[in-house]
């Protein structure tokens, strides 16, 4: 046991690069942000048209940290 | 009920054929020898990025998902959308956790999340615990699917029989039997380009006819639009719905299907490729929850040819109104179809995931412990016909309405599995009884939180004079990691001299 405890080192597979995670965490998680209707765009109140681009910011960053994390 | 539509039910009937056919090919697709266990449930985990793109996004968006989730924002408005979030938090998760999870379980020969702790804490019991869950949490789920089923049979107008929804899962059960997971993943790419194009469709061409979006989100009443501001001291709605999508989030991947997706891809980086890819099905999602909306301004409730309908299915009725009452008839058979496979193939994933956990962590580990390969692959394709069986006789129990309510008290279930499952992966710190301990204490409290609201998920919590109303699965996630790290503590102290067992070494992790 204490011979693969030591052998533990999570180095090789962690990246700081990870913490960009947080952004999109923190943007969707925390509705004060967004529960408002205005501005809207094309009638889309913003409450919801912000969530849907989050998945979009989202989806990006996590591409954007496979590329660099991948490399 | 209105008259049978013809034409919706024809174009239904040959979309069905089709997959049908598939399903049963798919035994021939990527061929392996379907008499051992990793080949029948997991598909030999031969899948690359774009085939697991199409299974994981065909298994986690369910028909409850087409149904239910626009049958919310039709029925309370705004706080449907934590949908959203749920699907933005999940795929960190996916990303960081499950790739680690995927070596491992390829490293061992692990099948299942029981395989995995029972090997990574030798502890049968609490692998039991985790084995049990699963299942618990599994057959209302597909039990949920089926009623996605009963949704659009009653929308084509059949009603007073059980028989489509029976054929259906006579269907759906001999392909799973015959060609075990391959067959989800064949008919996913055809399930998930068909609602593509009814998703599309709908967003397209509904709000056009209704007068645009802002004229549609006018007709939402006003207190629906957004969630309401909470008052002083008090988390209000912004806390439920964050902890909801949370909550949620932290849940999903557990669930035996998830993972019996995700084992089945080929590499630790096909699974990291989807955390970047699956988001397209959360945009799809969100599009739908938004045709809930649409329903509400198009006011299709109060139209007498659906009256029948609401009356059956509740809200839930909202989707396949609108349809019915925007689409042509040859395109509605289009989109009930995406719904009606929609609800098979996550079906059908769910019931091999939970026959692989019961031949594995039930039979072979309590009852027949040297069952040759063939033997544990025949029995898993039995159970997975019992285990759909008794789903279906489950709906016969469970009120529609409720259906989005139960997938959450699963949820609340499920998320107990987190810390040996998660927590594992990256460590063996914490004790293996600890760990049990902690899910019992989480599982009851869950259980009885969820009660005493109705089966609700938001619990109002109070702490001193705060309000923080919660999602039940969140709140009794902390109550159980505090449990396992508390005795993880105490046992430790206790104990000078302890045998940890492990079969699991660092470098089986990652790559």
């Amino acid at each position: 046991m204490s011979n693969t405890e030591a052998k533990r080192g999570e180095r090789s597979t962690w990246s700081w690069w990870y913490l960009l995670f947080l952004i999109q965490f923190a943007a969707v998680l925390w509705p004060p942000l967004y529960n408002r209707a205005e501005p809207a765009l094309l009638g889309l109140p913003f409450f919801y048209w912000y969530q849907l681009a989050c998945i979009v910011v989202a989806a990006v960053i996590t591409a954007l940290i496979y590329l660099i994390t991948e490399s | 009920m209105h008259d049978v539509n013809w034409v919706a039910l024809s174009v239904f009937v040959l979309l069905f054929g089709l997959i049908t056919w598939l399903g049963f090919a798919a035994a021939r697709w990527r061929q392996g020898d379907l008499d051992q266990l990793h080949e029948w449930g997991l598909a030999g985990r031969r899948f690359g990025t774009l085939i697991t793109w199409f299974l994981v996004g065909g298994d986690l968006y369910t028909a409850y998902t087409f149904i239910a989730v626009p049958a919310l924002a039709f029925g309370a408005g705004a706080v449907a959308f934590f949908a959203v979030p749920y699907t933005v938090a999940v795929y960190p998760l996916l990303f960081l956790v499950f790739p680690r999870l995927w070596h491992v379980c390829h490293k061992h020969g692990y099948i299942t999340a029981g395989d995995f702790v029972r090997g990574r804490y030798g502890n049968r019991w609490l692998a039991l615990a985790i084995t049990l869950t699963g299942i618990v949490a599994t057959m209302p789920y597909i039990a949920l699917q089926l009623v996605g089923l009963q949704v659009v049979i009653g929308g084509l107008g059949i009603s007073g029989t059980d028989l489509p929804l029976i054929i259906a899962f006579l269907i759906l059960a001999a392909f799973t039997y015959t060609s075990g997971l391959r067959a989800p993943a064949s008919i996913a790419i055809v399930k998930d380009l068909l609602i593509y194009v009814t998703a599309l469709a709908a967003v397209i061409v509904i709000p056009i006819r209704l007068g645009g979006l802002g004229r549609i989100f006018a007709a939402v009443p006003h207190e629906q639009l957004l969630l309401a501001v909470p008052a002083p001291h008090s988390a209000g709605a912004y806390g439920a719905y964050a902890t909801l999508a949370l909550g949620s989030a932290l849940a999903l991947l557990l669930y035996p299907h998830s993972l019996t997706a995700i084992l089945s891809a080929s590499s630790g980086r096909a699974i990291r490729r989807n955390a970047a890819l699956l988001p397209g099905y959360s945009l799809m999602l969100g599009l739908l929850a938004l045709v809930g909306f649409f329903a509400l301004a198009a006011g299709v409730a109060k139209l007498p040819e659906f009256a029948a309908g609401f009356e059956q299915f509740g809200n839930n009725f909202a989707v396949p109104a609108l349809f019915l009452h925007s689409f042509p008839d040859w395109f509605v058979g289009v989109a009930f179809a995406a719904i009606g496979i929609g609800a098979l193939v996550p079906a059908a994933i769910m019931s091999i995931a939970a026959a692989n956990l019961y031949t594995r962590n039930i039979h072979c580990e309590f009852i027949n412990r040297n069952p040759t390969p063939k033997q544990e692959a025949q029995l898993a394709k039995w159970v997975s016909l019992i285990v759909k069986a008794g789903a279906l006789v489950f709906i016969l129990f469970v009120p529609t309405k409720f259906a989005i309510y139960l997938q959450l008290l699963g949820g609340i279930w499920m998320i107990q599995t987190l810390p040996a499952l998660v927590i594992g992966v990256y460590t063996r710190w914490l004790n293996d009884w600890a760990l049990l301990v902690g899910w019992a204490v989480g599982t009851y409290a869950g259980t009885a939180m969820a009660i005493s609201q109705d089966l609700k998920p938001a619990y109002p919590l109070k702490l001193g004079d705060w309000n923080l109303p919660g999602y039940t699965a969140f709140y009794t996630l902390i109550v159980n990691l505090g449990i396992a790290i508390v005795l993880t503590l105490a046992l430790n102290a206790l104990s000078a001299r302890r045998v940890v067992a492990d079969e699991t070494v660092a470098t089986d992790y990652h790559a």
